[in-house]
Parts: structure tokens; C-alpha cells; sequence
């Protein structure tokens, strides 16, 4: 038997059953709550902390936080806005994140997000660091240039495929995500079928030969902002 | 009692700013009738004729000559905008912030495949600007007032945003225009 949770996001009350996140049951009750490093069918990983809500006035990953009873939850005030912007902002200058000419874009998460918090520019000074660019596979390539360390290729590669293409590697301003290879990409078992491409929320894990296949105003966030399909079925407290 | 004046710069950019600007269509009869243009290739005007209400700065400095042109306006103007990706964040031109400028230049006009330069020379004329290690944005030169992103910002986001500053109402875009391509 599931077990019925109810608590409060911003003052409307969700159900949930046990065991399930905060994410979770507030993508179920039709209220979005920015995330970035979070996919549905992996397991969270908690790391962006875009998704951080007040839990009893606590901030938690609400990917990773568990519902309980009563809960108050509070997700969309101006100080977390204000937080996840500055998030943005900092995963905006610590890359070389060109939309300009980057085949993401449009599509592209990070950027999704920027627009719907209305950012116009990362207030931030640009680090312009060194990546690389890594097209050996035939199908595939990595920018690392425009990665922002979510680890879902990582996890989808594991958990979805049943490989281990990508892992981590450094710590702190070295951490980038390393092939699992002697060397190259194209030494990996990548499929270009596999979870992991399709799992990469920015321009990093890119198809070959696809290019800007969606023309502008048709793409994914032209009209419409991130998390409007969650938005489009809600249930309570409209 | 006169109008306020509005100046504009292409600095490492590729005038498809300014060619968004000259987009606003028929409403720059409008325009017109809410500002004077001073210093602007609009008008060719080369030099400041007085303090200016509004500057509307595209792309970034790549060199020695741009920094002077975006300290000028800063000085000349109330209000900066940096207009476009290349002013907010260097776009295109700083794909060079990656490699070292020699190597830059190197390419351009000594090994470059299609490179004809018998004489090995790369161009050291005290006449032409001289290089920025790196292509910077605006705001790391100059405090910057209002981005407006976009490669380029449509007619309608620089519409909406020069009326509601010269009207004095908060610079406030809706979803659709703001994007960052």
C-alpha cells in the first residue's frame, strides 16, 4: 500500500506517496521547480542546487529531499529566484557558453532557464577558460567548453545503458567529465543511440551532422519557457 | 525644450546591431521625433556634440582603440547599453580568448593554407590599434547599465527598451524577447 503524503509548496497543498521527492510530487501536481541537473528516470544527484527549496524554512535539493507531512515548502519566492540566477549566472562564466553559434541553442536547458528567470546577462565577469573539444567518435562530440559538470551523461550512461562512457574526473575549477578510454571518445563503446547523448542538457554531448536541423521560433523554448508542459497540467490551487 | 540624444558604436562587433536598429522600421519616424542622433555611423556624426541621455555600445573591445571609444561614451552618456552578444559577453570575436594572440595572428598571416606573405610580415603600423590580449566584454571595461542580449537583439527588444528608458519606465522584456541568439 502507498502511503498518501500532504504538504504545502508555496502555500498549495500536494499529494505525494512516500518515498517520492519533492521534484517528484510537485512535477505530478503540475508546479515546476527549476532544476537543471536532474532527469526524469535517473537517479538525482543533487549538484546544480537550482531546485533548492525552503523545506521548514531549511533549503534542500528538492531532488533529492524527501516529501514528509506537513511539510512547508516554499519554491518560487524572490530570494530563490534571486539564488538560482546567480547560479546561472556563475554556470554562464565559468564556460564559454557562444548561443550565438551553438547547435543547442534554443534547446539548450541552461539557456532555457536564463530566459525564464529573465536573465539578460550573467552579472559576473567571464573567466574565458581553456576546454577542449573532442570530435574523434564518428557520431559524437564533446565540448567541453559548453559543459556545466551535471553529471547526467555520467549517469545515464551507467544507469540507462549499461555502460560507463563518461565519469568525472578533478575537483573544484579542474572537474570535467573524462571518456572512459585510454584517450579519446572514439575509444569508448558509445552508440550514438545511447541515453547519454540525448541526456546532455547543454551543447556539450552533441550528434554529428545534425546541425541547426530546427529552424528559429520553432525550437523547443521559443515560445514557450522550460517547465511550461509540467505548468500545462496542473492540478491544484490554480 | 530640446530632445534627448541617443549615440551608438560598433566596436568589435559586425554592425548587425546596428542593422537591427535601422530594422525598427517605420517606427524610427518615431524615433526621430523622441531623440536626436549624436555621435553615430546613423549619421556620421564623429564626435560628441554634448552629453547624450542614451549610448548604445555594440560588440567588444578587441583593441587598444575600442577601450578609448567605450571610455568616451561612458563619459558622454547617462545611460550605456551594451547591445548584442558580442557586447555582453565578446561573442564571436572572443572564440580567440582560447589561444594566445601570436598564435592568432600567426595563423591569419603566416601559415594560414591561403596565406600569401612573401615578405613574412604580420602588420606592426603604429597607425593601426593596438590588439587586446583578449576580447573583452563591456562591463569588464566600464560600468554598464543595461544588456540587451541577442546576436542581434531584435527590432523589438531595442524598441521596447529604448522607449521605456526614454520614458522613464522600468526596462521590463517579456519571454519572447529575450534570447541570447
Amino acid at each position: 500500500m502507498s502511503q498518501e503524503i500532504t504538504f504545502t509548496i508555496d502555500g498549495v497543498e500536494v499529494k505525494g506517496t512516500k518515498g517520492q521527492t519533492i521534484l517528484q510530487a510537485a512535477d505530478e501536481a503540475g508546479i515546476y521547480i527549476p532544476r537543471l541537473c536532474n532527469l526524469k528516470g535517473l537517479i538525482p544527484h543533487g549538484s546544480c542546487r537550482v531546485c533548492t527549496v525552503l523545506v521548514n524554512g531549511r533549503p534542500q535539493a528538492a531532488c533529492t529531499q524527501p516529501i514528509a507531512p506537513n511539510a512547508i515548502v516554499e519554491a518560487n519566492t524572490p530570494e530563490l529566484n534571486a539564488h538560482r540566477r546567480n547560479l546561472i549566472d556563475m554556470l554562464f562564466v565559468e564556460g564559454n557558453h557562444f548561443c550565438m553559434f551553438c547547435e543547442k541553442s534554443g534547446n539548450c536547458e541552461l539557456q532555457a532557464m536564463a530566459y525564464r528567470l529573465g536573465i539578460l546577462a550573467p552579472k559576473y565577469p567571464f573567466q574565458f577558460p581553456v576546454r577542449d573539444v573532442d570530435a574523434s567518435h564518428p557520431d559524437v562530440f564533446i565540448d567541453r567548453n559548453r559543459c556545466i559538470l551535471c553529471g547526467r551523461c555520467v549517469r545515464a550512461s551507467r544507469e540507462q545503458d549499461g555502460k560507463v562512457c563518461f565519469e568525472f574526473v578533478g575537483r573544484g575549477p579542474h572537474k570535467r567529465v573524462a571518456v572512459n578510454a585510454e584517450a579519446k571518445l572514439a575509444e569508448t563503446n558509445l552508440d550514438v543511440k545511447d541515453k547519454a547523448v540525448e541526456a546532455c542538457p547543454v551543447g556539450a554531448i552533441l550528434k554529428k551532422r545534425v546541425g541547426y536541423a530546427v529552424p528559429v521560433g520553432q525550437r523547443k523554448f521559443d515560445k514557450q519557457p522550460i517547465g511550461a508542459d509540467i505548468e500545462a497540467h496542473r492540478t491544484s490551487g490554480k | 525644450m530640446a530632445k534627448p540624444k541617443v549615440a551608438t558604436a560598433s566596436l568589435a562587433g559586425c554592425f548587425g546591431c546596428h542593422m537591427s536598429i535601422l530594422d525598427i522600421d517605420e517606427r524610427i519616424l518615431d524615433l526621430i521625433e523622441l531623440v536626436d542622433f549624436d555621435k553615430s555611423p546613423v549619421d556620421d556624426i564623429k564626435k560628441f556634440t554634448g552629453r547624450c541621455a542614451i549610448g548604445l555600445i555594440e560588440g567588444g573591445c578587441c583593441n587598444e582603440e575600442n577601450v578609448h571609444n567605450l571610455q568616451e561614451f561612458r563619459k558622454h552618456c547617462d545611460i550605456l547599453i551594451a547591445l548584442g552578444d558580442c557586447a555582453v559577453d565578446g561573442g564571436i570575436p572572443a572564440m580567440r580568448n582560447s589561444m594566445p594572440l601570436k598564435e592568432c595572428l600567426d595563423e591569419a598571416y603566416l601559415n594560414g593554407p591561403t596565406v600569401y606573405n612573401p615578405g613574412g610580415i604580420t602588420p606592426n603600423d603604429k597607425e593601426i590599434p593596438l590588439l587586446l590580449d583578449k576580447v573583452y566584454p563591456l562591463h569588464h571595461i566600464v560600468k554598464i547599465d543595461y544588456f540587451l542580449p541577442g546576436c542581434p537583439p531584435s527590432a523589438d527588444t531595442i524598441w521596447k527598451a529604448l522607449v521605456a528608458l526614454l520614458t522613464n519606465k522600468p526596462l521590463e522584456l517579456p519571454y519572447e524577447l529575450i534570447k541570447y541568439d
